[in-house]
């Protein structure tokens, strides 16, 4: 490019500004994205959920247990591929803050249904013969440093005495980007043996296989119907739909972060904006003088352009770069709170076009000012 | 000899444009900072206010909520005759609890969100004193009636005075509203506990959490001894306040963590913009400076005076964000509790302090952006700034 020399000459006559106005925009690049990322996170169950998988709970509450019988009953639907049933254990691992989900799991249809979390064949038929066996998601055991063959206390109140021990067999990780790797999961046949009369041949909840994602509809109204009228009746959701229930809970918070975020990146962006309008709206008689010595309108708009790009891709590019370094130290703070926080590369090239866009509003109006501007009337306010 | 304060006032109206993107820079850190906080504080004044220091909350030994907890009706025997909890006219004030979750519509979506059902002794109004019945009555032992919280009744359908609802496998009607002065109660629907145990198929000879009224607060100490040294128990004693602000220390984190992170960001992007506008103010007067420094006022002065001149700017951005987030406080908005996994309705908390710590964080950050010009101003030599232009 034979102007590039004049472009880089102007970009560093002020070197203040240049630097201040490629970290604003860097900063409005790593707010944006750490907001997409976190509000990712909040509706990550939704996005991940199986579209053949259904969940069916008590139809009277979440937290009302089913007959362990319910199993067989769905199996024989036409159009389940397998059911596999969960129960939630509440159990604390040394404090409270270390908090992680512990799903008791029935070993037999677990892998059938949850095809994605995938386990080792080795370590999971250790954990198949031993009762007391564990298998811990990636992110749970590195978060707490476990190798498998270490004894896992977890204090519960649901087995008469305080503390459970488990041995760790094995360790699961997530074949779909973004699965949930923070799992803990129990053996259901000694949990059964453990608990109060109440929650013996219980299960929480159960979750269905189906043939084809089509079958969703009608297989879990069949489920409903053939529980309707029974002690136990049941309600059935897909996975996503099961997921955004809990997503909505948290709802208005979300929002506001998003809306509070959202604002604050525009007001960013617009002073970044005005920055860069102030800068060439000092240069005007320069921009005369090119004009003066025979470069046309559209070469000047050029100039301006290609300055005001420039800064924001600069500004685009640091600013990504400090969101992608920064987001995992600020995921690691929010483990156990939120689902892991991902930068996408769907974000990051969303993030660049953001940066050029506004680069290129904001050089365009003043650009096109200086394309049009008479020659001698110019000259003469200087 | 310090430089008349209102040179800056009348420069920084004469730069208005700049000023102005300066501003709104700090303002909305400002608003940001302070209305994350007011979350943060309005979710756990919520939980907070939800214990009394003169209650206490027995659990069995190692639970980390009512949810994960379970008492005998055996131990309840035991306990009510405990001494530290007082007595009224007709025995000891005691509500041995059920808690228990029911799905029921959002006004607002339309879509189900989990409320806190809570089956209650029938002499709960005084074990609880800070709650009062603001319409229609309390529930009547015995029959299938049942009280909703101010908050309960505003955020989801069909909680309203009359109307009958299906809970577990029974109907129930709505016979009053209470008022628990905006804590976490007031997001809960109360019911008869026998009668709530048996329409959700639970055992009667088990309740989740005992609530006690102590003689005095200096009671508990009492009542936890002879409790957790009895052999034939197995519980907890926790003060009620403890309890409930221990329950809002993971939502408290979770806000606080992002809410910080942005604030942390948003920081940095005004301090840049006070940057921009402090040294575009000193190079657009490099003459008045020199001249000033030529008719004898020292370095420090102009230091002085370009410092005031940012501080004055960070302060008017302050107050400014202050205001435009002070008609938040009160709003009451929802989420989940973490600990209960039911919804929660809760209010922007904003308090005076508060609005005090977005002020000092205005003029932090106008100290930050407005010093290094300010010292560049004063370090330019005096000859060849005014030969300038």
């Amino acid at each position: 490019m034979k102007y590039s020399r004049l472009i880089l000459a102007n970009l560093f006559r002020k070197k203040v500004r240049l630097i201040l106005t490629v970290g604003s925009f860097a900063i409005a690049l790593v707010l944006f994205t750490f907001l997409a990322v976190v509000k990712s996170a909040f509706s990550r169950g939704e996005e991940i959920a199986g579209a053949d998988r259904l969940i069916v709970v008590s139809r009277i509450g979440l937290m009302q247990v089913l007959p362990v019988s319910h199993a067989d009953k769905i199996a024989a639907i036409p159009g389940v591929k397998a059911v596999t049933h969960n129960h939630w254990f509440g159990g604390v691992y040394q404090d409270e803050k270390n908090f992680f989900p512990q799903f008791v799991i029935d070993p037999e249809n677990q892998r059938k249904v949850m095809t994605e979390l995938v386990v080792p064949d080795d370590q999971w038929n250790n954990f198949l013969k031993d009762r007391q066996g564990a298998i811990a998601g990636k992110r749970t055991a590195e978060r707490f440093h476990w190798k498998i063959g270490d004894r896992i206390p977890i204090k519960t109140t649901l087995y008469g005495g305080n503390s459970g021990e488990f041995n760790l067999d094995g360790i699961y990780h997530s074949e779909k980007p973004g699965g949930d790797e923070s799992q803990f999961w129990l053996q259901w046949k000694y949990f059964d043996e453990n608990v109060p009369a109440v929650l013996k041949s219980t299960a929480g909840w159960y979750v269905v296989k189906l043939n084809s994602p089509d079958d969703a509809v009608r297989v879990a109204k069949a489920i409903d119907e053939k529980f309707g009228n029974s002690s136990f009746e049941t309600k059935t959701e897909t996975e996503s739909a099961f997921a955004a229930y809990f997503a909505k809970q948290f709802g208005n918070i979300e929002l506001l972060i998003i809306t509070i975020g959202s604002v604050v990146f525009f007001t960013l962006l617009l002073v970044t904006g005005n920055t860069m309008a102030i800068s060439v709206r000092e240069r005007t008689s320069e921009l005369a003088v090119l004009k003066a010595i025979g470069f046309s309108g559209r070469a000047v708009l050029f100039f301006v352009l290609a300055e005001s790009i420039v800064i924001a891709m600069a500004g685009g590019f640091l600013g990504l770069t400090l969101a992608y370094l920064a987001i995992p130290v600020i995921g690691l703070a929010l483990t156990g709170l939120l689902p892991p926080l991902i930068l996408s590369k769907s974000l990051l090239t969303l993030g660049i076009g953001f940066a050029l866009l506004v680069g290129a509003a904001s050089g365009l109006l003043p650009g096109i000012g200086a394309m049009r501007m008479r020659v001698v009337n110019a000259l003469r306010r200087a | 000899m310090p430089i008349p304060l209102i040179y800056n006032v009348r420069s920084v109206k004469a730069r208005w444009t700049s000023t102005i993107v300066a501003l709104v820079g700090i303002a909305g850190t400002v608003g940001v900072f302070v209305a994350m906080l007011s979350l943060a504080r309005g979710f756990r004044a919520t939980l907070v206010t939800s214990g009394s220091a003169d209650n206490a909350l027995i659990t069995r030994a190692g639970a980390t909520s009512e949810m994960t907890s379970g008492v005998s009706i055996d131990a309840v025997k035991i306990i009510q005759d405990a001494p530290g909890i007082a007595r009224g006219s007709e025995g000891p004030l005691l509500t041995p609890e059920a808690v228990l979750m029911a799905p029921i519509p959002l006004r607002s979506t339309g879509t189900d969100a989990n409320v806190e059902l809570r089956g209650v002794a029938p002499n709960v109004l005084t074990i609880r004193k800070n709650i009062r019945i603001v319409e229609g009555r309390m529930f009547r032992h015995g029959l299938n009636e049942i009280v909703v919280g101010k908050n309960a009744k505003a955020t989801y359908s069909g909680l309203t005075v009359g109307n009958t609802i299906a809970l577990g496998s029974a109907r129930w009607q709505v016979v009053g509203v209470f008022d628990a002065g905006g804590s976490a109660f007031d997001s809960e629907v109360w019911g008869d506990a026998h009668l709530l145990n048996g329409a959700y198929n639970r055992p009667d000879t088990f309740s989740q959490s005992v609530t006690v009224h102590l003689t005095s607060p200096a009671a508990l100490q009492q009542l936890k001894d002879t409790l957790t040294t009895d052999p034939r128990l197995n519980v907890d004693v926790t003060r009620e306040i403890d309890y409930y602000s221990k329950q809002s220390t993971r939502m408290t984190q979770l806000i606080t963590i992002l809410g910080g992170f942005v604030a942390a960001i948003m920081a940095i992007g005004a301090v840049f913009g006070a940057l921009n506008t402090m040294y575009s103010a000193v190079a657009e007067r490099g003459r008045e400076i020199a001249t000033m420094r030529a008719v004898g006022f020292n370095p420090g002065s102009v230091v002085l005076s370009f410092l005031f001149e940012a501080l004055l700017i960070s302060f008017v951005g302050g107050v400014l964000g202050c205001l435009a987030v002070l008609p938040l406080n009160g709003l009451t908005t929802s989420t989940i509790n973490f600990q209960t996994f039911s919804n929660l309705a809760f209010a922007f908390k904003i308090t005076f302090d508060l609005l005090w710590m977005g002020v000092v964080f205005a003029l932090i950050m106008g100290v930050l952006g407005g010093m290094p010009p300010a010292i560049r101003a004063a370090s330019r030599p005096v000859a060849s700034a005014l030969r300038e232009l």
